[in-house]
């Protein structure tokens, strides 16, 4: 090595234990910042600093900055795409990150912050429970910062860290960093975003980012990897209503289970126990959960006494009675609203533009339906946070409201409350392509009265 | 570290510590809600097989005999259980295999009375329709027959056992791959994949590649073939091989043409971290003899599998990348 970097931090030899802690649990998060906030340097210095970064690809790096002049190896390298990227210096779109520590393990989206930027984000931030976004400590929040809040807050995710970058270059000034924390914590809480941690770094030379910086005294937080650690993961699953999206219907029709019929499909919320009544959707037929069945490694499959989201088990139920897959087996007490109509907020996603009278499929969960566009209702300014009419439609990367008229009766829950059976897809019918990202309003009970 | 400790000795920070330390009390999960990694994972990859099951007509699983495909398996026969696999599996065999591997798969398939469908790159080469190449490496020759195969089976849905964490290229890549006719993947046109709302809709002539792991890395791989007490070919294990040095790595000597009269074969303890083209697949220097050696070992490891293992990656920066738009996977 002659571009040296210096070892990865005493903080990080920790991580490399080989057998996980019991409880070793998943984070999914998203980044998000502006053009030449550092947000490349700081996912290759969280990646660096936990000893995810290997020699080779150090090699790899090491080698790229010396030929490109720079004195320094460049962590943002870590993350470069694409030849086709780095010959047009564009980036494409997602890409997906892994590190580990010996509490956790972490799945990154990494989006980036310019090019079709919020086709990027809300493909990460829509499976992410946590989105790490970046400010840079000269400019403050700027009107990307919105965005990224705005997103963020569309998509229901629920943890937001804020990493104030390049402290080194305002002197580490704590009011600065306070500045910057009130504003963005007021503009968090105008999008629904009220769990805000955060935190003053230097992605550059590491401050804060694993190893603690000795240029803030005043400031006593966590660092930025110590609050990954720390986020709560996931939801409580018995508080929530079960919904179970049947993917596919499980019949061996063999001399050993010649009469087994199970429903095989992932919780996407909720908790089921043996006994517990549950309704078929969009049948609307009660029926009572006789068994959860889950695979053993040796491919017998094992009764089990309760099964929790996000789980994929198989649901036997005591009747006999006509189930597929797109339907949802859902709480007898707390079903999914069936209906025809449905109002919802779309992330336009496609170089196609969507408008009144376009004729699509919708798919939620494992159902897919044909739908019309009956009324683009706005469009929503994201600079201004106001909602404006659409009469030419939406377009790429726009974000508004559409209402839509489904050809059967669909079961569909407000994403804001459940965010799983909440999310739709628009496609087009023809090459199938993928056009919108969809967020469900708490539908009508308007089953049966379709297009 | 807990999040309430979130605090400022000044005036300057008021939101940290308030906010973050309501977040503790509102999310709280339940032990008995809590799933670890490797179930997280598991249960992803289950459901994206049987999403597969419900949306296409003629799956197919690759299957080398590599330990990502022999994971790949095990979680297929786990989401359809107590049902038989319900996909044949597909061998682009190079001719240059590891007899141990090529034993393992035959069991393998024996065992759960599954379908084999194998495309011989070796008739490619002896009908003129391929030629061999001059580094004698036949990994970048698997693409024409596994087009072909995709198409003569029609096959319309094609698992593989990439991994999002292995190559950059790869890190880019939607679990749902939709391909054309020439099986070429273009980054830039990519469907977005969101939620786990994957959509597989595609036009007669297209096929879509599918990774259930994209999201696992070498690790997790070990981690899980360790928790579920996966029996894997014999040389994933450290034995005593015939090997010798060419490009930094330990290759075995055999009939697919080494080694060259400089090279000079010598007996050490190895084992491999893929497996592959005998012509391209290093092994490494290694004791561990067991799956728990190996997991400490790869944790330890301060090279990437592919880095270590895979003369094929070395080619060129975007060696992967130029082979997936050809229709690799």
């Amino acid at each position: 090595m002659t571009t040296t970097l210096p070892a990865p931090t005493a903080a990080a030899a920790a991580h490399t234990a080989g057998a996980p802690a019991a409880g070793h649990d998943l984070l999914r998060l998203a980044t998000a910042g502006s053009v030449d906030d550092g947000k490349s340097t700081l996912v290759g210095r969280l990646l660096y600093d936990t000893k995810s970064v290997l020699t080779d690809q150090l090699d790899a790096v090491e080698r790229v900055s010396r030929d490109r002049g720079l004195e320094a190896a460049d962590l943002a390298l870590l993350t470069d795409g694409l030849r086709a990227e780095r010959e047009q210096g564009i980036t494409i779109d997602v890409a997906y990150r892994y590190f580990s520590t010996a509490t956790r393990s972490y799945v990154l989206a990494d989006t980036p912050g310019h090019v079709q930027y919020t086709r990027n984000m809300v493909t990460g931030a829509s499976t992410a429970e946590l989105a790490l976004i970046l400010v840079d400590a000269r400019h403050g929040v700027v009107e990307q910062t919105r965005r990224h809040l705005a997103v963020t807050g569309l998509l229901g995710v629920r943890h937001v860290a804020l990493a104030v970058n390049k402290m080194d270059l305002v002197g580490w000034d704590a009011e600065v960093f306070g500045d910057i924390v009130g504003e963005f914590a007021r503009l968090a809480g105008r999008f629904g975003i009220d769990d805000v941690a955060a935190v003053p770094v230097s992605a550059l030379l590491g401050d804060n980012v694993v190893d603690r910086s000795a240029h803030t005294p005043w400031y006593a937080g966590p660092t930025l990897l110590e609050h990954l650690e720390a986020v709560p993961v996931g939801t409580n699953p018995a508080l929530e209503p079960l919904r179970f999206p049947v993917q596919y219907v499980v019949r061996p029709r063999t001399a050993e289970h010649p009469d087994y019929r199970g429903y095989a499909g992932r919780l996407a919320s909720g908790v089921v126990h043996p006994g517990d009544e549950v309704v078929v959707l969009p049948s609307g037929r009660r029926t009572t959960v006789v068994g959860i069945d889950r695979a053993a490694a040796d491919g017998t499959v094992e009764e089990r006494e309760l099964a929790f989201a996000p789980q994929s088990v198989v649901l036997r139920l005591a009747d006999d009675i006509d189930i597929s897959r797109g339907d949802i087996i859902a709480a007898a007490d707390r079903p999914s609203t069936l209906t025809r109509s449905l109002t919802g907020t779309v992330a336009v996603l496609a170089d196609r533009t969507l408008r009144t009278r376009d004729r699509l499929l919708l798919r939620v969960g494992t159902r897919t339906v044909r739908a019309l566009v009956d009324d683009v209702v706005d469009q929503l300014d994201i600079e201004t946070m106001e909602h404006r009419p659409a009469p030419d439609g939406l377009s790429l990367n726009a974000i508004g409201r559409v209402r839509l008229r489904l050809a059967e009766d669909v079961a569909i829950d407000d994403y804001r409350e459940l965010r799983r059976s909440g999310a739709f897809l628009l496609i087009d019918e023809s090459d199938g392509a993928t056009l919108a990202a969809g967020m469900a309003e708490a539908p009508d009970r308007s089953a049966g009265e379709g297009i | 570290m807990s999040t309430t400790t979130t605090e400022t000795t000044t005036e300057t920070n008021p939101v940290t510590n308030t906010v973050a330390a309501q977040a503790l009390s509102a999310d709280t999960v339940p032990a008995d809600y809590v799933l670890d990694h490797l179930d997280h994972l598991e249960s992803e990859a289950i459901h994206i097989f049987r999403e597969v099951a419900g949306e296409f007509e003629r799956p197919v699983i690759l299957f080398s005999g590599g330990k990502d495909s022999v994971v790949m398996v095990h979680l297929a026969r786990k989401a359809f259980a107590p049902a038989p696999l319900p996909f044949p599996l597909l061998h682009v065999d190079t001719g240059h295999n590891f007899p141990e591997v090529l034993d393992y798969r035959d069991a393998t398939v024996a065992r759960l009375g599954a379908r084999l469908v194998v495309a011989q790159v070796q008739d490619y080469l002896n009908d003129g329709r391929l030629r061999e190449r001059a580094d004698g490496t036949r990994n970048p020759l698997q693409t024409v027959p596994l087009l072909d195969a995709i198409e003569e089976n029609r096959f319309d849905a094609v698992f593989g056992g990439g991994r999002r964490d292995e190559e950059k290229a790869r890190a880019k890549e939607r679990v749902f791959s939709l391909r054309d006719a020439f099986g070429a993947w273009d980054p830039r046109r990519q469907r977005p994949e969101l939620w786990d709302l994957y959509n597989g809709r595609h036009t007669a002539g297209e096929h879509v590649r599918v990774f259930p792991l994209s999201n696992w890395t070498e690790l997790d791989v070990w981690r899980y073939i360790a928790r579920e007490d996966i029996e894997l070919p014999e040389i994933y294990y450290a034995h005593e091989r015939e090997v010798f040095q060419r490009d930094g790595m330990w290759l075995t000597a055999g009939e697919w043409g080494g080694p060259k009269a400089a090279e000079t074969t010598e007996t050490r303890l190895v084992r491999y971290r893929t497996v592959g083209d005998m012509s391209c697949t290093g092994a490494v220097e290694s004791d561990a003899t067991d799956v728990e050696a190996v997991i400490l070992e790869v944790a330890a490891s301060r090279l990437t599998e592919r880095g270590a293992t895979r003369a094929d990656d070395r080619l060129s920066e975007a060696a992967m990348e130029d082979r997936k738009r050809q229709g690799y996977f």
